[in-house]
């Protein structure tokens, strides 16, 4: 596999609702500062774009059409979509420069929640003929999840206030999180419990806005003359879709993803994970076979802003950066879809 | 990697929106093994299917999730069983099965090696949860042939005894799965800039910067070139037909009786046609490059819509503009 090259990253800032702006006006900005952060003009200047998002969140089918309208798509341009979180555009975008077809790409994810009951909506993704009738919701079923963990003794409530804790320490430093400061265990642990055993911060916020990305072939990536972070590798593992059949305790899907993308071919030093609940941070953080001394979540993660369909590429973005600037020197980004950590998306990520 | 200022972003308007119901009313068909599940509740009978590794799954699938054979040997299970996981829903919404705070659970039914979930009901008491806990299945009065033929589980060591009563004898092969998403949609910031004008009866089109197209109505961006449409243009209530069509069939929901002509219509002034209605005109006659004029509804009737014109009319003169 070639090596693939992120030349730039924008996201816009985690918001719980982006008032009048529509999904082409959240758009249009990240995609301007992406082209303009790589120094290219134009979409134009790309050989192909992708993009991740999810038309029920606004409630209309072939609603993702109209975010090429945020693009510059004349003359046509080579474009495809993916009713995945951007993360899976990246995928998307990745095998097209394996096969050859492309040396550089845009990918860009958005979400509008605030318009919808993001909880109900994904509520669609459940099995329709036991589960979706009954309005099972997946706040309630990763509720689920932490009850299997905690009652098997592994994980402790004070390890899940920890996760918030960290996380909303670390979104201190995101300008674009929606949640941060300064918390301690007690306090968090104080709170009442919202669906049992989560507590509401447990849960991560529901965030409008979206996400752009560049990547190109490392011989591109050097002619332009940018730094860049180097996807070392990728890989996307799923479970079944019946969540009863499933150890909710584990996550077999990112422990092969993990595997096949290359993480324990060296050290590992940073990891953003997408965990939209904190106890699936610990899962992850263990099936990725993760030790203490790793930085988890510098932006802060989900917990401090979910920008859902955009929140995997962000991973991605988060991770790039901090390797970019120099702060870490090889990492991790986890992408994940559906119930419980059904689906997962492992890119592993080194310098230039 | 920041964003710049100076987008559209920062052009802030009162924010409209309307709220819709969005419903998906499907029925299913449920296959021979969803089917014969949902056939057996109405007989007050749970049923599983064995999966490649020999454990009986409740409720069946079709394939094994780990070998992806078909599986075919049903198993008579119970409808009593064991809580291995729950949580609890204080605040129930309108989808949930139950309107009082409730117990989703995952229940390992007397028999079966995989667990069912469904709600369970412990009247509201939250302490009376436990894992671990026996549970059977509430059974509903009049079986429908779906999934809600378990009203829900409650305590209990044994079986209600209760069987549903049902008026069908066939095996179940479709069911019903209405689903119905709520949103209060906004308009985005361009196009509520543009439904703000017709509100006062102006048809205002939007261009970007240098750019060379002026869009009616306006949706947030210059498509060719993805640039925001930051600068307003003024466009006269009188248009060119660019096309048509002569609608002759219903179309359900539509008040309006066929035959009616709708038209692409071209604004004096716009580069990009709208779609709309035309009237008053002998629709053998309508042709493109038609020439005509907006009909607007009285003034006091005007909001923030396209209907605020209740359709275009032939225009007679150039000199005869305006209508409203």
């Amino acid at each position: 596999m070639q090596d693939v090259a992120i030349v730039s990253f924008v996201q816009s800032d985690c918001v719980r609702h982006a008032g009048a702006q529509n999904e082409v006006e959240l758009i249009m900005p990240v995609v301007q500062a992406a082209l303009k952060e790589a120094g290219l003009i134009s979409v134009q200047d790309v050989d192909f774009t992708c993009s991740g998002s999810c038309d029920y969140q606004q409630g209309a089918a072939f609603a993702f059409v109209a975010g090429v309208d945020a693009l510059g798509a004349v003359p046509p341009i080579k474009e495809s979509h993916v009713e995945m979180d951007a993360a899976w555009a990246l995928y998307e975008s990745w095998l097209k420069i394996q096969m050859g077809q492309a040396e550089s790409a845009l990918i860009y994810g958005f979400g509008k929640s605030s318009p919808g009951q993001l909880s109900n909506v994904l509520s669609l993704q459940l099995d329709p003929y036991y589960l979706a009738p009954l309005g099972v919701d997946t706040i309630s079923l990763a509720a689920m999840q932490a009850r299997s963990l905690l009652e098997s003794g592994e994980v402790s409530e004070v390890d899940l206030a920890e996760v918030v804790v960290n996380s909303r320490a670390n979104a201190k430093n995101n300008p674009h999180a929606q949640l941060s400061g300064d918390f301690t265990v007690d306090q968090l642990l104080a709170e009442p419990e919202t669906v049992s055993p989560l507590r509401k911060h447990d849960c991560c916020p529901i965030s409008d806005g979206a996400a752009a990305m560049i990547i190109c072939t490392v011989e591109k990536a050097k002619a332009m003359g940018k730094p860049y972070a180097v996807i070392k590798g990728i890989d996307h593992r799923i479970e079944t879709h019946h969540v009863t059949l499933r150890d909710l305790r584990r996550s077999p899907s990112v422990e092969i993803a993990a595997k096949k993308a290359g993480v324990h071919d060296a050290p590992v030093d940073v990891a953003e994970i997408y965990a939209p609940f904190s106890h699936q941070e610990i899962i992850v953080k263990r099936a990725l076979g993760l030790d203490d001394s790793v930085a988890i979540n510098p932006s802060g993660g989900v917990l401090a802003g979910h920008l859902f369909m955009a929140s995997g590429l962000s991973r991605v973005g988060e991770v790039a950066k901090r390797i970019i600037a120099g702060e870490y020197k090889r990492g991790v980004a986890h992408a994940t879809s559906g119930p419980c950590l059904q689906q997962n998306m492992i890119t592993v990520l080194e310098g230039m | 990697m920041s964003l710049e200022s100076g987008s559209a972003t920062d052009q802030q308007v009162e924010v409209l929106s309307q709220k819709f119901t969005l419903g998906f009313t499907y029925t299913r068909s449920t296959g021979p093994v969803v089917g014969r599940f949902l056939s057996s509740l109405r007989d007050g009978k749970m049923v599983g299917v064995k999966g490649s590794d020999g454990r009986v799954i409740v409720p069946p699938v079709e394939y094994d999730p780990v070998t992806a054979e078909a599986l075919t040997e049903f198993v008579d299970v119970a409808d009593t069983g064991k809580v291995v996981n729950w949580c609890w829903v204080a605040e129930p919404t309108e989808h949930h099965p139950l309107s009082h705070p409730f117990a989703w659970g995952m229940v390992k039914l007397d028999g079966a090696d995989t667990p069912i979930l469904h709600a369970i009901d412990t009247q509201g008491d939250a302490t009376q949860m436990a894992t671990g806990m026996k549970v059977r299945v509430r059974w509903l009065d009049q079986a429908q042939g779906n999934i809600k033929d378990i009203v829900c589980f409650e305590p209990g060591e044994s079986s209600s005894g209760n069987v549903p009563e049902h008026d069908f004898e066939e095996p179940v092969v479709m069911m019903d799965a209405p689903t119905y998403l709520d949103y209060n949609y906004t308009a985005g910031n361009a196009t509520a800039r543009y439904l703000h004008q017709i509100r006062k009866g102006k048809i205002v089109g939007q261009k970007a910067p240098g750019g060379d197209f002026v869009y009616v109505p306006p949706r947030g961006s210059c498509p060719a070139t993805g640039v925001a449409t930051t600068e307003e243009v003024e466009c006269a209530d009188v248009a060119t037909v660019e096309s048509f069509t002569i609608v002759h069939i219903p179309i359900p929901g539509n008040p309006i009786k066929p035959p009616y002509v709708v038209a692409n219509l071209l604004a004096d002034g716009a580069d990009v046609s709208f779609i709309h209605l035309l009237s008053e005109v002998d629709n053998d006659a309508v042709k493109i490059g038609m020439r005509v004029k907006a009909v607007w509804k009285p003034e006091e009737e005007w909001s923030y819509a396209m209907d605020n014109i209740r359709y275009w009319k032939p225009l007679e003169n150039e000199s005869d503009k305006g209508g409203k």
